[in-house]
Protein backbone atom coordinates (compact mmCIF):
# COMPACT_ATOMS: atom_id res chain seq x y z
CA UNK A 1 0.00 0.00 0.00
CA UNK A 2 1.12 3.20 -0.51
CA UNK A 3 1.71 6.12 2.31
CA UNK A 4 -1.94 7.91 1.59
CA UNK A 5 -3.28 4.61 1.33
CA UNK A 6 -2.71 3.83 4.84
CA UNK A 7 -3.45 7.33 5.51
CA UNK A 8 -6.98 6.40 5.25
CA UNK A 9 -6.97 4.31 7.91
CA UNK A 10 -4.52 6.01 10.26
CA UNK A 11 -7.79 7.55 12.50
CA UNK A 12 -8.64 4.21 13.37
CA UNK A 13 -5.65 3.85 15.91
CA UNK A 14 -6.02 7.21 17.26
CA UNK A 15 -7.12 7.80 20.74
CA UNK A 16 -10.05 10.25 20.74
CA UNK A 17 -13.07 11.15 22.84
CA UNK A 18 -14.80 9.20 20.42
CA UNK A 19 -15.08 5.63 21.64
CA UNK A 20 -16.08 3.88 18.38
CA UNK A 21 -17.45 0.08 18.00
CA UNK A 22 -19.00 0.29 20.83
CA UNK A 23 -23.24 1.03 21.75
CA UNK A 24 -24.43 3.66 23.42
CA UNK A 25 -21.79 6.17 22.93
CA UNK A 26 -19.65 8.14 20.57
CA UNK A 27 -21.61 7.27 17.65
CA UNK A 28 -22.14 10.28 15.38
CA UNK A 29 -25.73 10.61 14.64
CA UNK A 30 -26.73 9.31 11.32
CA UNK A 31 -28.45 12.43 10.54
CA UNK A 32 -25.92 15.03 11.80
CA UNK A 33 -26.23 18.27 10.30
CA UNK A 34 -29.84 17.29 9.03
CA UNK A 35 -32.77 19.79 9.65
CA UNK A 36 -34.39 18.02 12.46
CA UNK A 37 -37.87 19.86 12.57
CA UNK A 38 -41.22 18.44 12.00
CA UNK A 39 -43.23 20.12 9.00
CA UNK A 40 -45.92 22.53 10.06
CA UNK A 41 -49.13 20.46 9.85
CA UNK A 42 -47.86 16.84 10.74
CA UNK A 43 -48.59 14.64 13.58
CA UNK A 44 -45.48 14.73 15.51
CA UNK A 45 -46.52 11.93 17.30
CA UNK A 46 -47.76 9.71 14.62
CA UNK A 47 -44.50 10.73 12.49
CA UNK A 48 -42.32 9.18 15.65
CA UNK A 49 -44.66 6.11 15.42
CA UNK A 50 -44.56 5.57 11.93
CA UNK A 51 -40.85 6.19 11.70
CA UNK A 52 -40.03 3.65 14.66
CA UNK A 53 -42.53 0.90 12.73
CA UNK A 54 -40.41 1.18 9.35
CA UNK A 55 -36.81 1.74 11.52
CA UNK A 56 -38.21 -1.70 13.78
CA UNK A 57 -38.76 -3.58 10.17
CA UNK A 58 -35.37 -3.17 9.02
CA UNK A 59 -33.39 -3.62 12.48
CA UNK A 60 -35.84 -6.95 12.80
CA UNK A 61 -34.76 -8.01 9.75
CA UNK A 62 -31.13 -7.66 9.45
CA UNK A 63 -30.77 -8.73 12.34
CA UNK A 64 -32.19 -12.23 11.15
CA UNK A 65 -30.00 -11.77 7.93
CA UNK A 66 -27.10 -11.46 10.75
CA UNK A 67 -28.22 -14.65 12.03
CA UNK A 68 -27.13 -16.24 9.09
CA UNK A 69 -23.67 -15.08 8.54
CA UNK A 70 -21.02 -18.00 8.49
CA UNK A 71 -23.94 -20.61 7.10
CA UNK A 72 -24.29 -19.90 3.92
CA UNK A 73 -23.67 -22.92 1.59
CA UNK A 74 -21.68 -19.89 -0.30
CA UNK A 75 -18.82 -17.39 0.37
CA UNK A 76 -20.96 -15.31 -2.38
CA UNK A 77 -24.29 -15.45 -0.74
CA UNK A 78 -22.64 -14.95 2.85
CA UNK A 79 -21.25 -11.76 1.20
CA UNK A 80 -24.35 -10.86 -0.16
CA UNK A 81 -26.58 -11.27 2.98
CA UNK A 82 -24.36 -9.16 4.77
CA UNK A 83 -24.17 -5.84 2.53
CA UNK A 84 -27.87 -6.57 2.29
CA UNK A 85 -28.37 -6.37 6.21
CA UNK A 86 -26.18 -3.59 6.78
CA UNK A 87 -28.02 -2.02 4.22
CA UNK A 88 -31.19 -2.46 6.07
CA UNK A 89 -29.30 -1.59 9.04
CA UNK A 90 -28.08 2.12 7.52
CA UNK A 91 -31.99 2.43 7.08
CA UNK A 92 -33.01 0.94 10.65
CA UNK A 93 -30.47 4.01 11.93
CA UNK A 94 -31.14 6.76 10.08
CA UNK A 95 -35.60 6.14 10.80
CA UNK A 96 -34.70 5.52 14.35
CA UNK A 97 -32.73 8.64 14.74
CA UNK A 98 -35.58 10.50 13.00
CA UNK A 99 -38.27 8.40 15.24
CA UNK A 100 -36.44 10.11 18.33
CA UNK A 101 -36.34 13.88 16.66
CA UNK A 102 -39.77 13.71 15.87
CA UNK A 103 -40.53 12.84 19.72
CA UNK A 104 -38.61 15.13 21.19
CA UNK A 105 -37.53 13.88 24.67
CA UNK A 106 -33.87 13.39 23.82
CA UNK A 107 -33.98 9.12 22.96
CA UNK A 108 -31.42 8.35 20.27
CA UNK A 109 -31.06 5.25 17.95
CA UNK A 110 -29.49 3.38 20.30
CA UNK A 111 -32.07 3.85 23.04
CA UNK A 112 -34.42 2.74 20.81
CA UNK A 113 -33.13 -0.31 19.50
CA UNK A 114 -31.40 -1.68 23.02
CA UNK A 115 -33.90 -0.33 25.85
CA UNK A 116 -36.91 -0.83 24.82
CA UNK A 117 -39.12 -4.20 25.32
CA UNK A 118 -40.87 -6.75 22.99
CA UNK A 119 -44.38 -5.20 23.34
CA UNK A 120 -43.40 -1.98 22.25
CA UNK A 121 -41.42 -2.74 18.72
CA UNK A 122 -43.64 -2.15 16.12
CA UNK A 123 -42.09 -4.25 13.28
CA UNK A 124 -44.37 -6.93 10.96
CA UNK A 125 -44.21 -10.55 11.74
CA UNK A 126 -42.61 -10.82 8.28
CA UNK A 127 -39.29 -9.50 9.65
CA UNK A 128 -39.06 -11.67 12.81
CA UNK A 129 -39.37 -15.30 11.08
CA UNK A 130 -36.64 -17.55 11.06
CA UNK A 131 -35.78 -19.01 8.31
CA UNK A 132 -35.43 -22.91 8.32
CA UNK A 133 -33.85 -23.09 4.95
CA UNK A 134 -32.08 -20.79 2.31
CA UNK A 135 -35.30 -21.43 0.25
CA UNK A 136 -37.84 -19.63 3.13
CA UNK A 137 -34.74 -16.78 2.99
CA UNK A 138 -35.09 -16.05 -0.48
CA UNK A 139 -39.12 -16.56 -0.53
CA UNK A 140 -39.42 -14.27 2.66
CA UNK A 141 -36.48 -11.53 1.31
CA UNK A 142 -38.32 -11.33 -1.93
CA UNK A 143 -41.89 -10.47 -0.16
CA UNK A 144 -40.00 -7.84 2.28
CA UNK A 145 -38.19 -6.37 -0.46
CA UNK A 146 -40.85 -6.29 -3.28
CA UNK A 147 -43.09 -4.59 -0.69
CA UNK A 148 -40.58 -1.69 0.87
CA UNK A 149 -39.23 -1.01 -2.57
CA UNK A 150 -42.83 -0.51 -3.61
CA UNK A 151 -43.82 1.72 -0.21
CA UNK A 152 -40.25 3.53 -0.15
CA UNK A 153 -41.44 4.49 -3.95
CA UNK A 154 -44.25 5.97 -2.39
CA UNK A 155 -42.35 7.47 0.55
CA UNK A 156 -39.49 9.32 -1.89
CA UNK A 157 -42.58 11.82 -2.11
CA UNK A 158 -43.34 12.11 1.55
CA UNK A 159 -44.41 15.66 3.28
CA UNK A 160 -41.84 14.94 5.81
CA UNK A 161 -38.37 15.40 3.96
CA UNK A 162 -35.97 13.56 6.42
CA UNK A 163 -38.30 10.31 5.65
CA UNK A 164 -38.58 11.22 2.22
CA UNK A 165 -34.45 11.14 1.60
CA UNK A 166 -34.58 8.29 3.77
CA UNK A 167 -37.09 6.13 1.79
CA UNK A 168 -35.47 7.53 -2.12
CA UNK A 169 -31.81 6.63 -0.69
CA UNK A 170 -33.13 3.14 0.48
CA UNK A 171 -35.21 2.44 -2.83
CA UNK A 172 -32.18 2.27 -4.55
CA UNK A 173 -30.73 -0.22 -2.06
CA UNK A 174 -33.73 -2.38 -2.02
CA UNK A 175 -34.26 -2.74 -5.90
CA UNK A 176 -30.94 -4.52 -5.69
CA UNK A 177 -32.13 -6.91 -2.66
CA UNK A 178 -35.33 -7.58 -4.71
CA UNK A 179 -33.53 -8.43 -7.78
CA UNK A 180 -31.43 -10.89 -5.82
CA UNK A 181 -34.27 -12.50 -4.32
CA UNK A 182 -36.31 -12.79 -7.28
CA UNK A 183 -33.32 -14.41 -9.28
CA UNK A 184 -32.67 -16.66 -6.43
CA UNK A 185 -36.62 -18.09 -5.93
CA UNK A 186 -36.71 -18.38 -10.03
CA UNK A 187 -33.30 -20.30 -9.56
CA UNK A 188 -34.64 -22.65 -6.86
CA UNK A 189 -38.41 -22.94 -8.43
CA UNK A 190 -37.36 -23.47 -12.31
CA UNK A 191 -34.37 -25.52 -10.89
CA UNK A 192 -34.22 -29.68 -10.26
CA UNK A 193 -37.90 -31.00 -8.78
CA UNK A 194 -35.96 -31.07 -5.39
CA UNK A 195 -35.06 -27.10 -5.63
CA UNK A 196 -38.66 -26.67 -7.05
CA UNK A 197 -40.56 -28.55 -3.89
CA UNK A 198 -38.37 -26.89 -1.35
CA UNK A 199 -38.85 -23.35 -3.04
CA UNK A 200 -43.26 -24.19 -3.23
CA UNK A 201 -42.75 -25.13 0.77
CA UNK A 202 -41.05 -22.10 1.67
CA UNK A 203 -43.59 -19.80 0.18
CA UNK A 204 -46.01 -21.84 1.50
CA UNK A 205 -44.77 -20.74 5.05
CA UNK A 206 -43.78 -17.13 4.26
CA UNK A 207 -46.84 -16.40 2.26
CA UNK A 208 -49.55 -16.16 5.77
CA UNK A 209 -47.03 -13.35 6.76
CA UNK A 210 -47.78 -11.09 3.94
CA UNK A 211 -51.06 -10.06 4.63
CA UNK A 212 -50.48 -8.09 7.31
CA UNK A 213 -48.11 -5.50 5.24
CA UNK A 214 -51.76 -5.04 3.59
CA UNK A 215 -53.72 -4.18 6.62
CA UNK A 216 -55.29 -0.63 7.28
CA UNK A 217 -52.61 1.26 9.59
CA UNK A 218 -54.11 3.94 12.09
CA UNK A 219 -50.86 5.95 12.50
CA UNK A 220 -50.51 6.03 8.76
CA UNK A 221 -54.21 7.57 8.37
CA UNK A 222 -52.72 10.24 10.82
CA UNK A 223 -50.03 11.20 8.42
CA UNK A 224 -51.62 12.34 4.73
CA UNK A 225 -48.61 13.14 2.81
CA UNK A 226 -46.37 11.97 4.89
CA UNK A 227 -47.35 8.05 4.77
CA UNK A 228 -48.58 5.57 2.45
CA UNK A 229 -51.39 3.55 2.99
CA UNK A 230 -50.51 0.21 3.25
CA UNK A 231 -53.55 -1.31 1.03
CA UNK A 232 -52.41 0.80 -1.65
CA UNK A 233 -48.90 -1.24 -2.04
CA UNK A 234 -51.08 -4.44 -2.91
CA UNK A 235 -51.55 -4.19 -6.36
CA UNK A 236 -47.87 -3.22 -7.29
CA UNK A 237 -46.33 -5.67 -4.95
CA UNK A 238 -48.80 -8.75 -6.43
CA UNK A 239 -47.85 -7.98 -9.83
CA UNK A 240 -44.15 -8.45 -9.25
CA UNK A 241 -44.34 -11.24 -6.93
CA UNK A 242 -46.55 -12.79 -9.89
CA UNK A 243 -43.92 -11.90 -12.38
CA UNK A 244 -41.25 -13.88 -10.43
CA UNK A 245 -43.72 -16.74 -9.16
CA UNK A 246 -44.36 -17.40 -13.66
CA UNK A 247 -40.95 -17.26 -14.21
CA UNK A 248 -39.81 -20.35 -11.34
CA UNK A 249 -42.71 -22.29 -12.55
CA UNK A 250 -44.42 -21.68 -8.86
CA UNK A 251 -47.96 -21.12 -7.94
CA UNK A 252 -49.23 -18.66 -5.85
CA UNK A 253 -49.77 -20.62 -2.37
CA UNK A 254 -52.89 -20.65 -1.32
CA UNK A 255 -52.89 -20.15 2.43
CA UNK A 256 -55.27 -18.14 5.59
CA UNK A 257 -53.22 -15.36 7.05
CA UNK A 258 -51.04 -15.79 9.94
CA UNK A 259 -53.86 -16.04 12.70
CA UNK A 260 -54.05 -12.30 14.74
CA UNK A 261 -54.33 -12.12 18.62
CA UNK A 262 -57.09 -10.58 19.69
CA UNK A 263 -57.08 -8.90 16.88
CA UNK A 264 -53.66 -7.55 17.10
CA UNK A 265 -50.12 -8.13 15.36
CA UNK A 266 -46.52 -6.78 14.87
CA UNK A 267 -47.61 -3.29 14.17
CA UNK A 268 -49.59 -3.06 17.13
CA UNK A 269 -46.54 -4.77 19.76
CA UNK A 270 -47.67 -8.19 19.48
CA UNK A 271 -44.75 -10.79 18.05
CA UNK A 272 -44.96 -14.42 17.43
CA UNK A 273 -42.43 -16.54 19.97
CA UNK A 274 -38.93 -16.20 18.62
CA UNK A 275 -39.46 -12.23 19.25
CA UNK A 276 -38.22 -12.63 22.47
CA UNK A 277 -35.20 -14.76 21.66
CA UNK A 278 -34.19 -12.40 19.17
CA UNK A 279 -34.47 -9.35 21.23
CA UNK A 280 -32.43 -11.23 23.67
CA UNK A 281 -29.64 -11.79 21.53
CA UNK A 282 -29.91 -7.96 20.20
CA UNK A 283 -29.99 -6.24 23.19
CA UNK A 284 -28.67 -8.68 26.29
CA UNK A 285 -24.93 -6.98 25.48
CA UNK A 286 -26.02 -3.45 25.54
CA UNK A 287 -28.34 -3.86 29.01
CA UNK A 288 -25.41 -5.91 30.85
CA UNK A 289 -23.24 -2.61 30.45
CA UNK A 290 -25.22 -0.09 29.36
CA UNK A 291 -22.39 2.41 29.74
CA UNK A 292 -19.68 0.22 28.39
CA UNK A 293 -17.59 1.71 26.09
CA UNK A 294 -14.29 0.12 24.49
CA UNK B 1 -12.76 34.61 9.42
CA UNK B 2 -11.78 32.26 6.91
CA UNK B 3 -10.67 33.69 3.55
CA UNK B 4 -11.68 33.06 0.36
CA UNK B 5 -8.34 32.02 -0.07
CA UNK B 6 -8.22 29.90 2.82
CA UNK B 7 -11.89 28.88 1.49
CA UNK B 8 -9.86 27.56 -1.29
CA UNK B 9 -7.14 25.92 0.88
CA UNK B 10 -9.96 24.18 2.91
CA UNK B 11 -11.84 22.47 0.03
CA UNK B 12 -8.57 21.19 -1.14
CA UNK B 13 -7.71 19.74 1.64
CA UNK B 14 -11.32 18.07 1.88
CA UNK B 15 -10.74 16.79 -1.98
CA UNK B 16 -7.96 15.39 -0.95
CA UNK B 17 -9.21 13.20 1.28
CA UNK B 18 -9.34 9.00 0.17
CA UNK B 19 -11.89 7.18 0.42
CA UNK B 20 -10.74 4.54 2.97
CA UNK B 21 -12.51 1.10 1.66
CA UNK B 22 -11.57 2.98 -2.00
CA UNK B 23 -8.14 4.64 -0.74
CA UNK B 24 -7.37 5.12 -5.00
CA UNK B 25 -9.75 7.31 -5.09
CA UNK B 26 -10.78 10.87 -3.23
CA UNK B 27 -14.26 11.41 -1.46
CA UNK B 28 -14.20 14.44 -4.35
CA UNK B 29 -13.53 11.91 -6.70
CA UNK B 30 -16.37 9.81 -5.46
CA UNK B 31 -19.04 12.57 -5.08
CA UNK B 32 -19.40 12.04 -1.48
CA UNK B 33 -17.92 15.45 -0.75
CA UNK B 34 -20.96 17.83 -1.51
CA UNK B 35 -19.67 21.11 -0.51
CA UNK B 36 -17.31 23.11 1.63
CA UNK B 37 -18.59 26.26 2.93
CA UNK B 38 -17.98 29.20 5.81
CA UNK B 39 -20.54 29.82 8.11
CA UNK B 40 -19.10 33.13 10.36
CA UNK B 41 -15.87 31.62 11.84
CA UNK B 42 -16.51 27.56 11.04
CA UNK B 43 -16.36 25.80 8.57
CA UNK B 44 -19.16 23.32 7.50
CA UNK B 45 -18.27 20.29 5.22
CA UNK B 46 -21.09 18.51 3.78
CA UNK B 47 -21.11 14.72 2.88
CA UNK B 48 -23.00 12.19 1.34
CA UNK B 49 -23.30 8.30 2.42
CA UNK B 50 -23.03 6.25 -0.44
CA UNK B 51 -25.27 3.17 1.19
CA UNK B 52 -28.02 3.86 4.07
CA UNK B 53 -25.30 1.64 6.10
CA UNK B 54 -21.97 2.72 4.72
CA UNK B 55 -19.55 2.44 7.61
CA UNK B 56 -17.32 4.08 5.49
CA UNK B 57 -18.65 7.55 6.40
CA UNK B 58 -17.60 7.88 10.00
CA UNK B 59 -14.24 7.37 9.17
CA UNK B 60 -14.27 10.17 6.31
CA UNK B 61 -15.85 12.55 8.72
CA UNK B 62 -13.20 12.12 11.14
CA UNK B 63 -10.46 12.43 8.30
CA UNK B 64 -11.81 15.41 7.45
CA UNK B 65 -11.25 16.92 10.82
CA UNK B 66 -8.06 15.35 11.14
CA UNK B 67 -6.92 17.30 8.19
CA UNK B 68 -8.62 20.17 8.58
CA UNK B 69 -7.33 20.80 11.81
CA UNK B 70 -3.49 19.65 10.73
CA UNK B 71 -4.03 22.77 7.92
CA UNK B 72 -5.37 25.18 10.68
CA UNK B 73 -9.22 24.86 10.54
CA UNK B 74 -9.93 24.07 14.06
CA UNK B 75 -13.86 24.37 13.35
CA UNK B 76 -15.06 22.42 11.67
CA UNK B 77 -18.81 20.77 11.22
CA UNK B 78 -19.20 17.95 9.16
CA UNK B 79 -22.47 17.14 7.73
CA UNK B 80 -24.60 14.58 6.26
CA UNK B 81 -26.88 15.24 3.30
CA UNK B 82 -29.38 12.78 2.37
CA UNK B 83 -30.94 14.19 -0.53
CA UNK B 84 -30.59 14.01 -3.25
CA UNK B 85 -29.00 10.22 -2.81
CA UNK B 86 -26.02 9.72 -3.84
CA UNK B 87 -25.80 8.05 -7.21
CA UNK B 88 -23.02 6.36 -9.26
CA UNK B 89 -23.00 8.82 -11.80
CA UNK B 90 -21.29 11.51 -9.26
CA UNK B 91 -18.14 9.28 -9.90
CA UNK B 92 -15.74 12.19 -11.29
CA UNK B 93 -14.10 10.93 -14.85
CA UNK B 94 -10.64 10.93 -12.91
CA UNK B 95 -12.25 8.86 -10.31
CA UNK B 96 -13.26 6.26 -12.80
CA UNK B 97 -10.16 6.42 -14.77
CA UNK B 98 -8.43 6.00 -11.27
CA UNK B 99 -10.71 2.83 -10.64
CA UNK B 100 -10.17 1.39 -13.59
CA UNK B 101 -6.30 1.83 -13.00
CA UNK B 102 -6.53 -0.08 -9.79
CA UNK B 103 -8.01 -3.03 -11.36
CA UNK B 104 -12.02 -1.91 -10.48
CA UNK B 105 -14.09 -1.72 -13.42
CA UNK B 106 -16.25 1.82 -13.20
CA UNK B 107 -20.14 1.79 -12.88
CA UNK B 108 -22.40 2.37 -16.02
CA UNK B 109 -24.83 5.00 -15.99
CA UNK B 110 -27.45 4.48 -13.06
CA UNK B 111 -30.58 3.49 -13.66
CA UNK B 112 -33.33 5.88 -14.25
CA UNK B 113 -35.57 6.20 -11.56
CA UNK B 114 -38.96 7.33 -11.95
CA UNK B 115 -42.47 5.14 -10.83
CA UNK B 116 -41.92 1.76 -9.71
CA UNK B 117 -38.52 0.20 -10.76
CA UNK B 118 -38.74 -2.30 -13.30
CA UNK B 119 -37.74 -6.34 -12.05
CA UNK B 120 -34.94 -7.49 -13.58
CA UNK B 121 -35.31 -11.50 -13.58
CA UNK B 122 -32.03 -12.03 -15.61
CA UNK B 123 -29.75 -14.51 -13.52
CA UNK B 124 -26.81 -13.89 -12.07
CA UNK B 125 -25.01 -14.98 -14.96
CA UNK B 126 -26.51 -12.86 -17.48
CA UNK B 127 -25.45 -9.66 -17.61
CA UNK B 128 -27.27 -6.57 -18.90
CA UNK B 129 -25.06 -4.37 -19.93
CA UNK B 130 -21.16 -5.36 -20.71
CA UNK B 131 -18.53 -4.67 -18.17
CA UNK B 132 -15.52 -4.38 -19.78
CA UNK B 133 -12.45 -6.52 -18.03
CA UNK B 134 -9.96 -3.27 -16.32
CA UNK B 135 -6.88 -5.11 -16.88
CA UNK B 136 -7.41 -6.76 -20.42
CA UNK B 137 -10.06 -4.79 -22.16
CA UNK B 138 -12.81 -7.21 -23.22
CA UNK B 139 -15.74 -7.32 -22.91
CA UNK B 140 -16.39 -10.74 -22.38
CA UNK B 141 -17.14 -11.10 -18.31
CA UNK B 142 -19.43 -12.54 -16.06
CA UNK B 143 -20.63 -11.67 -12.96
CA UNK B 144 -20.32 -13.88 -10.13
CA UNK B 145 -21.41 -12.51 -7.46
CA UNK B 146 -23.74 -9.19 -6.99
CA UNK B 147 -22.81 -8.20 -3.74
CA UNK B 148 -18.91 -7.74 -3.03
CA UNK B 149 -16.14 -7.02 0.01
CA UNK B 150 -18.19 -3.25 0.01
CA UNK B 151 -21.54 -2.14 -0.58
CA UNK B 152 -20.59 -0.19 -3.89
CA UNK B 153 -19.17 -3.57 -5.21
CA UNK B 154 -20.05 -6.67 -7.10
CA UNK B 155 -17.86 -9.28 -8.79
CA UNK B 156 -16.71 -10.26 -12.22
CA UNK B 157 -14.80 -12.71 -13.93
CA UNK B 158 -12.83 -11.67 -17.21
CA UNK B 159 -13.70 -14.81 -19.65
CA UNK B 160 -10.69 -13.70 -21.94
CA UNK B 161 -7.47 -12.96 -19.19
CA UNK B 162 -9.70 -15.39 -16.93
CA UNK B 163 -8.83 -12.86 -13.86
CA UNK B 164 -11.46 -11.61 -11.22
CA UNK B 165 -12.01 -7.70 -10.51
CA UNK B 166 -14.72 -5.72 -9.09
CA UNK B 167 -16.97 -3.76 -10.47
CA UNK B 168 -18.93 0.02 -8.77
CA UNK B 169 -22.17 -1.17 -9.03
CA UNK B 170 -24.72 1.53 -11.28
CA UNK B 171 -27.76 2.78 -8.51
Amino acid sequence: MTEDEFAAYQSLSEETEDHRWAFGTGFTDPLEGIDASVPDGVDAAALTAYCLALGDDALIYSHRLQQWMTRMPELEEETALANIALDLLGQARMLLARAGQAEGRGRREDDLAFFRDEHEFRSVRLAEHTDADFAQLAGRLLVFSAWRLALFGRLAASADPVLAAIAAKGANELAYHRDYAAQWVIRLGDGTPLSHDKMAAALGVIWPLADELFRADPVAARLPGVAADPAELRAEVDAVLDAVLGAATLDRPQGAPLARVAGKAGRDGVHTEPFGYLLAELQSVARAHPDATW
Amino acid sequence: MVTAAGLAAARAVAAAVPDPELPMVTVADLGILRDVATEGERLVVTITPTYSGCPALREIAHDLRRRLAASGFDEVDVRTALAPAWSSDWITADGRRKLSAAGIAPPHAAPARSGPVPLTLTLTLTRREPVACPRCGSADTTRTAAFGATACKALFRCESCREPFEHVKAI
